[in-house]
């Protein structure tokens, strides 16, 4: 059985705690990338993690590293101040990595 | 590659046939490969799209709704109000095969006592808007494990293109030429040595023919 992780900062990830999925609330940069190392272990057995787009920009090496895996599954999320867009920066990743332009 | 170091023998020019055969035929399966990869990458792009319109335009209005909640009860009883979640959700993960690239499905599955009644508080001392924000939540829910999966299954696709893009190129532009030219270098090193030889025969035959009958 496999779990489903959610980070960000506290009052974005509040609301998903009612739906029952795992909460971790980070602040700070250090913080940030030790909770997302701990959960990206495989022995964690966290499928997906769910990390608001803002850490995006701090973790985007750690994030990058998992993108070949099967697991875990890191998606982006809007946070509490509202989308940024950069969900879209995966797609606009493997388009590129696929075609070798961004023709989208 | 460097023509100069493989030797003109027949053998190595039957081997080097051999070799650019199958180097052909893999080249043919690869390309077939990619494109279809391509084919299924583009539809998962597509709907990648759609479900992050979706999933952002949901937890957007969710944040809202619970930006307002938190603006109208304090942070204590809104912590305490979410604190033990009604519902358990359980995650199972199987893999599908897409040309050969592993993805996964995701299953999951609620443990909620009732679908509809998914509030882990009670109505008397919480807002209106808290209502709203859970009930937004979980309306993107599903969305979201679909999110998971297409991106993740993206992202995969995307890096088996990737290689076999690479793998493409490779035969098409670097193997295949090598082994053309190597295998003509063979065959015309071979014919010039058929002639060699040829002329050889004939001069030996000239020379014994005038010491034995005194003609050319």
């Amino acid at each position: 059985m496999y779990k489903i992780a959610v980070m960000g900062g506290a009052d974005t990830v509040l609301g998903f705690k009612a739906l029952g999925l795992d909460t971790h609330p980070v602040s700070g940069d250090d913080e940030a990338r030790r909770v997302f190392r701990k959960l990206a272990n495989p022995e964690e057995k966290y499928a997906i993690i769910y990390m608001e787009e803002r850490l995006s920009r701090v973790l985007a090496e750690e994030v990058a590293e998992f993108n070949d895996k099967t697991m875990p599954a890191v998606i982006l999320i809007p946070g509490r101040d509202g989308s940024m867009g950069l969900g879209l920066t995966a797609l606009h990743d493997a388009v590129i990595r696929a075609v070798g332009a961004d023709i989208l | 590659m460097a023509s100069k170091t493989i030797s003109p023998t027949r053998m190595e020019l039957t081997r080097l046939k051999t070799r650019l055969k199958t180097a052909r035929r893999g080249h043919k399966l690869l390309k077939d490969k990619r494109d279809e990869l391509m084919r299924q990458f583009l539809e998962i792009v597509r709907r990648n799209r759609d479900l992050r319109a979706r999933v952002d335009e949901g937890l957007s209005g969710a944040n809202r709704a619970l930006s307002v909640a938190s603006a109208i009860m304090s942070s204590d009883m809104l912590e305490q109000a979410l604190l033990y979640p009604r519902q358990r959700v359980e995650l199972d993960m199987t893999f599908r095969n897409i040309m050969s690239v592993n993805v996964p499905v995701y299953e999951f599955k609620t443990q909620a006592v009732d679908p509809s009644d998914i509030y882990p508080y009670g109505f008397a001392q919480t807002s209106g808007e808290l209502d709203d924000a859970i009930a937004a939540m979980s309306g993107v829910f599903s969305d979201m494990f679909e999110l998971a999966q297409v991106e993740k299954t993206m992202q995969l696709l995307a890096d088996e293109i990737e290689k076999t893009r690479r793998r493409v190129n490779a035969l098409e532009y670097v193997m295949i030429p090598d082994m053309e030219k190597n295998i003509k270098y063979i065959s015309m090193k071979l014919e010039e040595n058929d002639r060699s030889t040829k002329v050889r025969l004939m001069k030996v035959k000239d020379m014994v023919l005038e010491q034995a009958h005194g003609y050319n």
